[in-house]
């Protein structure tokens, strides 16, 4: 049960006990942290649950599909440390990982 | 498409005999029972005969979603409609290309309808639906269509174009006409008006290019943002892309949202329950207004082309073969929507639906259309106790545009 810390764009906090082995966006999701949509429910086919890892989180992350860069690559405000938080598994080695969220999901 | 003929019994047809393009089905809004039976029976499915060509249907949620993302098996060039382009009139959008070109386009207006931008324009959308519900004839029967949707839609169109006021109704004409080909979609227009049409729009736009490029405009409306991105900048140049894009812009925001306007009524009268729930909790309008567009479906179906030969679903696909995937299907899949036919405003999952497609295409336009359904609602539950269904709506014929043309009503003031 790795320590995620979830952050708003207008800089609110939430720290969650997260569950390993399930994706990001699912964590964020059962546990009613704003700021994620989800819409496609996990299926890496809408975009609306990106995040920013801090940069050292990157590597713990691991990579990126194919799909999802396509995906992310229409976000007009994506950055190099942007993901999308259902294609990133959660596990132990994420305890302390800082997940930024962005302004608005579209 | 025989006029004379009846469509066939829905139950015991067999499936090779059906056509699942008839666009009466949708005018008849009778194609749910033929699509459950695809469902069921064949959710990849090979028509070999149609007045558009052969297609295979593509009918389930999942299947759907797979189609969908996977743009290198499933192109969406030449057309993203069942139908293929005219000849003489050929069109070049980004929903009907393939990364890395889309890419580029896509990302040129992106940004135009990005949230923070339509929190901008929030506050004056709102004072062009408010002028629209407050000047409704109450106590008599009217065109819900014309004098809501269609006016609304209209405004916000020549509101993001920042297009001439007082002769914003061309922009819902032009894109009537754009979409209401019979051999793009079964629709009814006549094909020299509608070249005549689409010519207008064009000229008419170039002018408005000309116009702003020389007065060095520093707005925030369509036209200047495709000025401002070099990757858009010389558009105008190219009419063949400039008429499709602005086509696009203008298409992709209008009937969908006209449509959802008119359907959220109809639904709610046609669920007075669900209605009942809303005037209870008015905070229920976000997510009834996803649950409109999922129970809507303002665009029936989108089409790719296969790039190869390929199995899907134990079905051979070929090189060339049109793919068909029919949306409003895909929300009505029990597999992967409880209790798809029911009208349900506050369901657990409302976002979860099809209308907005998935994928690099996934509609740009989401966030504003969402936007101005909820503030249509917000504003109309302020004003009526009921927007009362008198009769009987007339629907579009059409397999790709799901709407209405008529929809009267009478509205009960609080
Ligand atoms: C309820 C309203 C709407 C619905 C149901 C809708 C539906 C769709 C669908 C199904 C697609 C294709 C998705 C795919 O191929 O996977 C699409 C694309 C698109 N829509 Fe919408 N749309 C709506 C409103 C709007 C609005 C208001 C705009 C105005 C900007 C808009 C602009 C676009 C554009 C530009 C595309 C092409 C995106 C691309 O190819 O990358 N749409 N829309
Ligand atoms: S939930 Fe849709 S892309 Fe992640």
């Amino acid at each position: 049960m790795p320590r995620i810390t979830l952050v708003e764009f207008n800089g609110t906090g939430h720290t969650i006990d997260a569950e390993s082995g399930k994706t990001l966006m699912l964590n964020a999701i059962e546990n009613g942290i704003p700021g994620i949509d989800a819409d496609c429910g996990g299926a890496c086919a809408c975009g609306t649950c990106h995040v920013f890892l801090d940069p050292q989180w990157l590597a713990a992350a691991g990579e990126s599909n194919p799909l999802e860069d396509a995906m992310l690559a229409m976000r007009p405000d994506r950055e190099g440390r942007s993901r999308l938080s259902c294609q990133i598994e959660v596990t132990d080695a994420m305890e302390g990982m800082v997940v930024r969220m962005p302004e608005y999901q579209m | 498409m025989n006029p004379m003929t009846q469509l066939p019994d829905p139950a015991a047809t067999p499936l090779e005999e059906i056509d699942f393009s008839d666009p009466r089905m949708f005018l008849e809004d009778s194609w749910y029972p033929y699509f459950a039976r695809l469902r069921d029976e064949a959710p990849v499915h090979y028509q070999a005969e149609s007045p558009f060509g052969p297609f295979w249907s593509v009918t389930r949620f999942d299947d759907i979603v797979a189609v969908d993302t996977n743009h290198q098996d499933f192109s969406s060039e030449p057309a993203i409609v069942i139908g293929d382009p005219e000849e003489d009139m050929p069109l070049d959008m980004f929903i009907a290309m393939d990364p890395p070109k889309h890419d580029l386009q896509r990302k040129a207006v992106q940004s135009v309808v990005a949230p923070r931008n339509l929190a901008e324009m929030e506050s004056l959308i709102r004072s062009r639906v408010a002028a629209i519900l407050d000047n409704l004839p109450v106590g008599d029967t009217f065109n819900w269509v014309d004098e809501v949707s269609i006016n609304l839609t209209t405004q916000m169109l020549a509101t993001l174009f920042d297009f001439p006021f007082e002769q914003r109704s061309k922009l819902t004409y032009w894109s009537d006409m754009a979409t209401a080909a019979p051999q793009i979609s079964g629709g009814d227009a006549d094909p020299r008006e509608r070249e005549t049409a689409l010519l207008d729009c064009l000229a008419t736009f170039t002018g408005i290019w000309h116009e702003r490029e020389a007065s060095d405009s520093a707005g925030f409306d369509l036209i200047t943002l495709l000025q401002r991105d070099p990757n858009t900048s010389e558009m105008a140049d190219n009419p063949v892309e400039f008429l499709g894009n602005l086509l696009l812009l203008i298409v992709g925001g209008n009937d969908t949202t006209r449509n959802s306007a008119t359907g959220g009524v109809l639904a709610l009268n046609q669920n007075p329950g669900e209605y009942d729930k809303l005037r209870a909790d008015p905070g229920l309008i976000p997510s009834m207004v996803s649950e409109i567009i999922r129970w809507q479906t303002p665009l029936a179906h989108m089409r790719r082309r296969a790039t190869r030969d390929l199995e899907f679903r134990g079905q051979k696909i070929r090189e060339g073969d049109k793919v068909v995937m029919w949306y409003m299907s895909g929300n009505r899949d029990e597999r992967s929507i409880d209790n798809p036919n029911a009208f349900i405003i506050d369901r657990k999952n409302p976002r979860h639906h099809i209308s907005f497609g998935f994928g690099v295409h996934r509609c740009m336009g989401n966030r504003l259309a969402e936007m101005q359904l909820r503030i249509l609602w917000e504003e109309i539950m302020r004003r009526f106790s009921l927007v009362e269904v008198m009769a009987e709506p007339k629907r579009v014929q059409s397999n790709f545009v799901r709407g209405y043309e008529t929809l009267p009503v009478r509205v009960h003031p609080l």
